[in-house]
């Protein structure tokens, strides 16, 4: 047995945690232990009241046939399916589409160059008055009112005209978040980079632009989510994506299981962006955290 | 510009005037005055300290220097060349200026190397394998040679602040300037930088610092101007300052300093 004071000093392979730690451990083990079981305790708890309210609810023979029917999911489902792939063509389209427009909106809205004053007042107005308008009207706007122009090689497929709606909607949001990030890297940066002898440009580029877009990827995610959800929007003007298909399923017999084909296939998509994001920010958080330490 | 002896000597001097030269520099923000009007004169490889009171304006008389700040009055000129021109090309300037930052400053995205390479590469267009050659003697002389392929975070103190030095150094500037540049570290990362710059001395650069450190400007510094309301209050010999200041402003601030 070793002495008492064996077990605070010497060298590293002699350590043995003391008796008083031992039984830290101990403590802190049966705490943890405790803790689990309250906490699946409860969630069971939760789970089973809330599913016996549904069930016990007078309307639930009515609701399960309406939204719930097994037979009719199997039959629907694989037309919703196939509308929904023009959902992600959609929204991978318009992604790409909005990056670049918001990320010019916001470094057009930075810049101090005396030339493109034009060109700052009307990316302002474009932000003001996209960001205040709902995307469905948008997509009404655009949807009906570009193709009545009847202007030369304006597009008329309503998957088009759905995605350059959601474009002009969201880039005007994204620009903001990339204002924000540009806002949020500290003018010591770009002093440091000016006092190396670069132009302002070159110091946006290299040293300003590369750590605003570190610092907008989480909200940029976040808006994505919304966006990727915001495509059945476009089911309005016509196109046959997941949510038209759904809507001509539950016309054709008045059953609503379709509806709900269609909503599992738009969280199947944005729960893993979602979990994506929220561990993006908190390896943010963490770094924050070690920096400020 | 200057001579490119692998080290990056500055070029001699060329003539008897001081190679920086500042002359009734005044600047204020808003209404609070910060620089009243300074007249200082840095000679070629002379180190000179700057020393005065939290906020007397040491850091903003550098960054005037700089033109990180647009000054108010007087004028400013370096080897001759009027840095304060309105119309200068300031990019084209600062070039031959190197400033190092109390908090380091170095960019966080981009490892050591790049940091240190990206103003060559950029400013300068010194091609990538000429630039980052130059970069990694830099960093073996500030011994870091290592510590290349790094990102900032993962230093100490002490290295990010060499990492600055050899950053300001990659450009090959005719002076330094030096914010503070210990005063952010930890008492015992404070040595390591302070030899850096008692090397810089012996190899002849010009240097101009504003820094707390008493015992190293009496020990390295050819001169020392105490800044005091805005102007140079008293300015000599470092001997002659810190240990007989002739201004009781200078005396009262050095008491204030020693008393801890």
């Amino acid at each position: 047995m070793a002495s008492p004071e064996t077990a605070w000093g010497g060298a590293p392979q002699d350590y043995r945690p003391s008796p008083r730690q031992l039984e830290r451990e101990r403590y802190r083990r049966s705490r943890r232990i405790r803790n689990r079981w309250i906490a699946a305790l409860c969630t069971l708890a939760f789970v089973v009241l809330v599913c016996a309210a549904a069930v016990l609810s007078p309307g639930w023979a009515r609701v399960r046939g309406t939204f719930l029917s097994w037979p009719e999911f199997t039959r629907t489902f694989p037309a919703t399916l196939g509308g929904f792939w023009l959902n992600v063509q959609m929204f991978l389209v318009a992604e790409a589409l909005i990056l670049v427009l918001g990320l010019a909106v916001a470094l057009v809205r930075t810049t101090r160059s005396p030339g493109l004053l034009p060109l700052r007042l009307a990316a302002t107005g474009y932000v003001d008055v996209f960001r205040g308008t709902p995307t469905l009207l948008i997509i009404f706007v655009v949807g009906f009112g570009l193709p009545a122009l009847q202007l030369q090689g304006t597009p008329s497929q309503p998957w088009v005209l759905g995605v350059i709606a959601l474009v002009l909607s969201y880039a005007a949001y994204v620009g903001e978040v990339f204002r924000a990030g540009l806002n949020s890297v500290h003018p010591s940066q770009r002093n440091a980079a000016r006092a190396l002898g670069l132009s302002e440009t070159q110091a946006l580029r290299h040293v300003v632009l590369p750590q605003a877009v570190r610092n907008v990827v989480p909200p940029l995610l976040n808006d994505f989510v919304s966006l990727q959800k915001d495509t059945a929007l476009v089911a309005t003007i016509g196109p046959l994506e997941a949510l038209r298909h759904a809507q001509i399923s539950a016309d054709y017999d008045f059953n609503y299981t379709p509806y709900l084909g269609a909503a599992v296939l738009f969280i199947a998509v944005t729960i893993p962006l979602a979990r994506y994001t929220d561990r993006l920010q908190r390896r943010a958080m963490s770094k924050q955290w070690a920096a400020a330490g | 510009m200057t001579a490119a002896d692998g080290v990056g000597r500055p070029a001699p001097p060329t003539a008897l005037e001081p190679l920086l030269q500042i002359r009734g520099l005044r600047k204020q923000y808003g209404g609070r005055v910060v620089l009243r009007s300074v007249d200082l004169d840095v000679a070629a490889h002379q180190v000179v300290c700057l020393i005065g009171g939290s906020g007397s304006g040491k850091s903003t008389l550098l960054r005037c220097i700089d033109l990180l700040e647009e000054i108010d009055d007087g004028t400013i000129h370096l080897g001759g060349v009027e840095l304060s021109d309105p119309a200068a090309n300031t990019a084209a300037l600062r070039r031959r200026i190197g400033i190092v930052f109390q908090a380091y400053n170095l960019f966080p995205h981009l490892t050591v190397l790049d940091n240190i390479t990206l103003g060559p590469r950029k400013a300068h267009k010194v091609p990538r394998a000429q630039a980052e050659e130059r970069a990694r003697e830099l960093l073996a002389r500030l011994g870091l040679a290592d510590k290349a392929g790094e990102y900032p975070d993962r230093l100490s103190g002490g290295q990010q602040q060499r990492a600055a030095i050899a950053r300001a150094l990659a450009a090959e500037p005719e002076v330094l300037l030096f914010d503070e540049i210990t005063s952010a570290l930890d008492p015992e990362l404070v040595g390591e930088v302070l030899d850096v710059v008692a090397d810089l001395k012996e190899r002849g650069f010009t240097i101009l610092m504003a820094t707390h450190e008493m015992g190293f400007a009496r020990r390295a510094a050819d001169r020392v101007c105490f800044l005091d309301g805005g102007m140079i209050a008293e300015q000599g010999a470092a001997e002659q300052v810190l240990t007989g200041p002739r201004e009781e402003a200078t005396r009262r601030f050095l008491a204030r300093t020693f008393e801890h």
